[in-house]
């Protein structure tokens, strides 16, 4: 336990000590990655922990990103009162889905999930009068602000998602860490042995769900109060497979997966994109005078290859295979 | 119509006087050669312009003509001796076709390339997702997505589109001809979701004031992959279909919609959004043989081409028929990509009249283009002149309607640019730096 506090206490720490030091180009990236660390922060205790594969978490997601950005939009409210509105949103849809979803199982879960989301994505953009559907709309520097602090500001923002990231990732310690966390984890392992020691799975799952989507939710009132913008592209699928990269990448159940597979994706991502596929595409040009686009556009292949790579070669994701290998005691 | 505040100083006397300037001004800078204009320069170091382009994701046909024009544009200025005696160089970025992925290119071209400006991209929902952070980072932001996101006044005093027409004045200069030549009972079928709702509510709205009217308006869900279900709800006394889909159900679309009306089908309007980069002689694209179309620009050259036309197909490399050179397979995006070409051309007008050195002169760029107001067809601006608000931050140019003929687009009517300008939503000029 007190090893956990330590590491945990070390990584925030860490990330308090980086703020003067980055540069103004991975400032604003971390900035953004804590942010989406919350999210998949949440999806690992329902995934990682529990072992319920959501395909419909940008559903989550986008309520809280829209519950609180309609707020200001269209209710003119503040930024806290209208971040509080956007995670109860989340949790409302948490405990709405969950009662649905969580009759099912395995593939059932995932495809239930899936239509729930797809509900959710069509619902915005039907709604576009109020939402401005697919194009979304932006959140004015003037009003994203807090006890005076403007979020637009590079450092205030960086600090934002640094609190966030931190109340999330203790919570999500000290969950894990509890007995309701222990339950979570033997309900991933073996479902009907739980259900014969008389715990009731349902009830941990559902909360299991509902934690996780508040999560999400936080994650998405987040987002849309700094970086000024709230769209129906965050409720769409490719924003429900994200979270799963993410944690698969870092290590499902581990407290730390989520944030390192988030920082190591959002990194691949950039670096494949900005650096080795058009500089390979260039390369071709100059050497053999052939035009090759596709090439430079390519990187989404080279991030799948990674996966795939990962899968073969460490399918516990990084801090998963280091803690079965290494530190048995990484929470 | 325009207001008189609107139009303030841009009337036809004075676009033809600014089509003369410029024209000689242009003319005398070609006479230079570019070596002799480097030379005279104080700083020989790259002007950037960092170019956010859809190479994935649902954009990415548009982003790949984009691509080409940007680096025809480029490579054309930089011939010419570049932007203040410096080379121009072009950093292009992957936005995906994603808003979360647009912003965070913005920010890399701010804080890692230390771009001067940023430039790009198309859809509407990546550019309103960049904007905020363009803004924040104080980057001039040049944007070619004719989305009205721009004129509306919701976005910042640092996001600018210069280079091409809005989806408002397009849409509002499509209703005196189609009522004048098509019809004044209009049925509409558009997507259900932003872009077909902004189509129905500006030609709605424009069709009463020819005193026309839409009879019907049918939105179909997006992920809809059959339409049979939706063509019996157009009425019988339609006159004019409207239709404005996009995406990969549009062949779907034409086809059903050739099965359902056969021989007997109304007058049919539809936006070359819906097959940009296809080719109109595709099989299954028959029923639409004697339709019309909006086009921002005419795909096909045909008779009158005009020398500027001729000089930026050349450039960019696309033939007559608005394909390629090396691949006549290989449709343009013509009807929008001319847009990245005219906004690299203004990024240079603007720059030099700045008397552009560096960052700390981006204010000054955004003032310049500001007062722009004309830009005349030239080498640097193919698809005709051009009237720019400086207060809305748009611009607004003649528009094209061409009919479906033998498996072509052929050009039927142009409009004036005064059908296309509407008041002024907002003034970017009063909000601060």
């Amino acid at each position: 336990m007190i090893r956990s506090i330590l590491l945990h206490s070390f990584v925030i720490a860490a990330l308090v000590a980086l703020e003067p030091v980055l540069s103004e180009y991975h400032h604003g990236n971390l900035a953004r990655i804590m942010v989406l660390a919350v999210y998949a922060t949440g999806y690992n205790l329902l995934f990682g922990y529990t072992g319920l594969l959501s395909l419909g978490h940008a559903m989550f997601f986008a309520a809280g990103m829209y519950g609180c950005a309609l707020m200001i939009r269209l209710a003119e409210w503040s930024v806290g009162p209208a971040f509080v509105v956007g995670v109860i949103c989340a949790l409302i849809a948490g405990i709405v889905v969950g009662f649905l979803a969580l009759r099912t199982i395995g593939v059932g879960f995932m495809i239930v999930t899936l239509m729930f989301a797809e509900a959710a994505y069509l619902t915005i953009l039907y709604y576009n009068e109020y939402t401005r559907g697919d194009e979304g709309f932006t959140i004015a520097q003037s009003v994203r602000t807090i006890g005076g602090l403007d979020l637009s500001d590079t450092t205030t923002r960086y600090f934002a998602a640094l609190t966030l990231f931190s109340i999330c990732l203790i919570a999500s310690a000290a969950v894990v860490q509890s007995k309701a966390g222990r339950v979570l984890v033997a309900i991933r392992e073996n479902e009907d042995r739980v259900r014969m020691l008389g715990f009731d799975p349902f009830r941990y799952k559902l909360l299991a769900l509902v934690l996780s989507a508040v999560m999400a939710g936080a994650a998405g009132a987040a987002y849309a109060v700094l970086f000024g913008y709230a769209g129906a592209s965050f409720a769409a699928v490719q924003y429900s497979i994200f979270p799963l990269l993410w944690v698969l990448l870092g290590g499902p159940g581990t407290t730390l997966g989520p944030l390192l597979g988030t920082v190591l994706m959002f990194y691949l991502v950039d670096y494949a994109s900005g650096t080795i596929m058009p500089g390979l595409a260039g390369m071709v040009e100059t050497q053999f005078g052939i035009e090759a686009p596709g090439l430079a556009s390519a990187y989404l292949l080279l991030v799948g290859v990674a996966l795939v790579l990962l899968v073969l070669f460490a399918p516990r994701g990084l801090l998963g295979t280091v803690r079965a290998r290494m530190i048995p005691w990484l929470p | 119509m325009a207001t008189d505040d609107t139009t303030r100083g841009t009337d036809r006397r004075t676009l033809l006087k600014g089509a003369a300037a410029i024209g000689a001004v242009a003319a005398g800078a070609q006479l230079l050669p570019g070596a002799a204009r480097y030379a005279q320069a104080q700083s020989s170091a790259p002007i950037k312009i960092g170019f956010q382009v859809h190479r994935t994701g649902i954009g990415a046909a548009y982003g790949r003509w984009y691509d080409r024009t940007t680096k025809a544009a480029a490579k054309l200025i930089n011939d010419g001796g570049g932007i203040n005696g410096r080379p121009v160089e072009i950093i292009a970025e992957d936005d995906g076709t994603d808003p979360k992925r647009g912003a965070e290119v913005i920010e890399k071209f701010a804080t890692k390339h230390e771009c001067d400006v940023a430039f790009g991209t198309l859809f509407s929902h990546v550019v309103i997702g960049s904007a905020p952070r363009a803004g924040e980072l104080k980057l001039p932001y040049f944007v070619v997505s004719e989305g009205h996101h721009v004129a509306s006044g919701m976005l910042n005093r640092y996001t600018l589109q210069p280079g091409i027409t809005d989806v408002k004045s397009q849409v509002q200069s499509m209703a005196p001809w189609v009522a004048d030549n098509l019809g004044k009972k209009v049925t509409m079928i558009y997507p259900d979701f932003a872009f077909g709702h902004d189509h129905r509510d500006y030609f709605s709205e424009a069709i009463e004031r020819q005193g026309g009217n839409v009879i019907a308006k049918i939105a179909i869900p997006p992920r809809e992959t059959s339409f049979f279900k939706y063509l019996p709800k157009i009425p019988k006394d339609t006159e004019v279909l409207y239709h404005v889909m996009v995406g990969p159900g549009v062949l779907t679309f034409v086809k059903e919609m050739g099965e359902y009306f056969g021989d007997k089908r109304p007058e049919i309007f539809g936006f070359i959004d819906s097959l940009e980069a296809v080719d109109i002689a595709s099989p299954g694209l028959e029923f639409l043989e004697g339709s019309h179309f909006w086009e921002g620009y005419p795909r096909y050259a045909g008779e009158n081409q005009s020398a500027h036309d001729k000089f930026y197909r050349e450039a960019v490399g696309v033939d007559e028929n608005g394909a390629s050179l090396s691949d006549p397979k290989d449709v343009s995006t013509f009807a929008h990509m001319f847009g990245c070409w005219e906004t690299l051309h203004i990024l240079k007008a603007g720059m030099e009249a700045a008397d552009y050195k560096g960052p700390k002169d981006r204010q000054a760029l955004i003032e310049a283009v500001e007062n722009m107001d004309v830009f005349p067809e030239s080498r640097a601006h193919p698809q005709g002149s051009k009237l720019f608000n400086g207060r809305t931050h748009q611009a607004f140019g003649h528009q094209h309607i061409s009919r479906v003929e033998g498996g072509k687009l052929v050009p039927v009517h142009k409009t004036s640019i005064f059908d296309t300008v509407y008041e002024d939503e907002t003034d970017y000029t009063k909000m601060s730096f």
